[in-house]
């Protein structure tokens, strides 16, 4: 047991530490500019997050991700459901939809920043923005594929609807809803830091591209290893969350595959 | 599906005579959908004319037509939409090849598989975004700076798909290749390639979308030549509706860019069954 289990932490660490092995080794006595030692990033990586910046640059970045991104979930999912549910509703916006799901989200940035400057409402705006089209589009067809015995058995129990809502409709979308709201998350993430680095004034994308600009090389790498890390942290809670909010899906998943 | 049997919702033919189950002509779906976009366009002419949204920041959809059709006739804009196609289409064909090629690699070999897995699963998530500052510390402004990122997004979309296509391949096919004595290359022609195929032209698909999408935010934000960087200095400028005509061929590349991918993916796999239950 216990060797087995040792085996499996050895497959899974051993790459990662020759890849990082390898970059150390190479970089050690590196004297490019562009590419410094790998010791000089990390050490220069708590000087230069937690001395004032957590709190100045992280943070908000992250409270900007977290509010546009649930204003998104909420939104696309309510409106998903109101335009999965009828059907006239749903032919007459579809071609709208499809179109504005198209546009590039990035490009809205200089958009959005007609309406609402540089500052917190024009970064949270495109972040909701950009992240309520796969949520949104993603529920419609959940909704709109729903079991018709399911619906039908709640019609003819008299299901009042806000019950069939919560009861039926809801979670058996919900499968379809969680893979959109995982696109959402990492067009999330790109659009939380380029609105920053398009224009800003804190924020980890600002930092990072000014550590550039400035040519503070190893503190920009520092930048690029944290949005990395965000990144690998961000979705290991969601898959978390999902395998909650999921558990009974994939449980009968497995066991359709076991069987 | 023809119009008599939309109203069933099981898709079987209706059993009532058809005068009476034609739907009347503004029930179709097409004219829903025709009726939806006149709609969309009419609102976003009429609101700002009339003052319910600043038309110094919403103009009247007439003005962004009239700015489109400014934009057709100048040279410049065809060869910012070159650059933004050109852009794209090396970098996702770039991402499309590598991905499948170090996939089927991995994917056909449990050592390989097992020892990349954890790599792959923190490498996938990290923002290609990220990469910006170093790309634009390395190559400035040129093509080469978008480039990078750009492979780096669709990269993982081609392979993550593609090494769960190699994984769903019935053990009793690749075992009975193998007691054919089949070559290692004729079972990744035979049996790998097409039980992946499926999930490659999802990768594909998906990776298309996102290349366009980092091609956009490079030109955007770095200042590689192309429509996003035109679109950046458009709204600097303060012409507002050649800003939003660009937006509309933005989206609209997107929107056709789909079309056209859903429509290889049903013709490459045409004789899949999921796609064949479709046709009939």
């Amino acid at each position: 047991m216990i060797r087995v289990v040792a085996r499996r932490v050895l497959v899974a660490v051993a790459l990662p530490i020759i890849l990082v092995g390898i970059w150390w080794s190479v970089t050690q006595s590196s004297t490019d500019v562009f590419w410094p030692p790998l010791s000089k990033i990390l050490s220069s990586f708590a000087p230069t997050w937690f001395e004032g910046r957590l709190t100045s640059d992280v943070v908000p970045s992250l409270v900007r991700l977290a509010v546009g991104y649930g204003i998104a979930v909420i939104g696309g999912i309510a409106a998903g459901t109101a335009i999965g549910s009828f059907r006239m509703l749903r032919e007459i916006l579809e071609p709208i939809l499809e179109f504005l799901r198209a546009v590039p989200p990035p490009v809205l940035i200089p958009v959005i920043m007609l309406f609402a400057g540089i500052g917190n409402t024009m970064k949270i705006a495109v972040i909701a923005f950009g992240c309520a089209w796969p949520v949104l589009l993603n529920t419609v067809e959940g909704v709109r594929s729903v079991d018709e015995v399911l619906r039908d058995t709640g019609r003819i129990y008299r299901l009042r609807r806000r019950t069939g809502l919560a009861k039926i409709v809801l979670p058996a979308a919900a499968p379809q809803i969680v893979a959109g709201a995982r696109q959402a998350l990492s067009i999330g993430i790109i659009l939380m830091v380029i609105s920053e680095m398009f224009a800003a004034t804190n924020g980890l994308g600002f930092t990072t591209i000014q550590f550039q600009r400035t040519f503070a090389v190893p503190q920009m790498w520092t930048g690029i290893l944290l949005l990395g890390i965000i990144g690998v942290v961000l979705a290991f809670l969601f898959k978390l969350v999902e395998r909650r909010v999921l558990a009974w899906y994939l449980g009968i998943r497995q066991t359709q595959r076991k069987g | 599906m023809s119009a008599v049997t939309v109203d069933t919702p099981d898709g079987t033919p209706s059993a009532r005579p058809p005068s009476r189950a034609r739907p009347s002509w503004w029930a179709t779906p097409w004219c829903r959908a025709l009726i939806g976009l006149g709609g969309f366009m009419l609102l976003l002419d009429v609101l700002p004319r009339l003052g319910v949204v600043d038309r110094q920041f919403v103009p009247p959809f007439g003005d962004m037509a009239a700015a489109l059709g400014e934009l057709a006739s100048t040279q410049d804009f065809w060869y910012s939409l070159g650059d933004t196609l050109r852009g794209w289409g090396i970098g996702f064909a770039v991402a499309m090849v590598a991905g499948v090629v170090v996939g089927v690699l991995i994917g056909s070999v449990p050592v390989l598989r097992e020892i990349t897995a954890s790599t792959i699963e923190f490498l996938r998530p990290i923002p290609s975004v990220a990469l910006i500052p170093l790309a634009v510390l390395l190559f400035g402004t040129d093509l080469r700076a978008t480039l990078i990122l750009v492979i780096y997004a669709s990269f993982w979309q081609v392979l993550v798909q593609v090494l769960s296509g190699v994984q769903d391949v019935d053990p009793v096919a690749e075992q009975t290749a193998r007691c054919y004595g089949l070559r290692r290359l004729t079972v990744v022609r035979t049996v790998i390639w097409p039980t992946a195929l499926p999930y490659v032209m999802t990768g594909f698909r998906l990776a298309a979308t996102v290349a366009l999408v980092l091609e956009i935010t490079g030109e955007l934000i770095i200042g590689t030549p192309g429509l996003g960087n035109r679109i950046g200095l458009a709204q600097s400028g303060g012409q507002i509706p050649t800003m939003y005509a660009l937006v509309i061929v933005a989206g609209l590349l997107g929107a056709g860019m789909n079309a056209v991918a859903r429509a290889a993916q049903a013709r490459m796999l045409r004789w899949h069954p999921s796609i064949r239950r479709e046709l009939t």
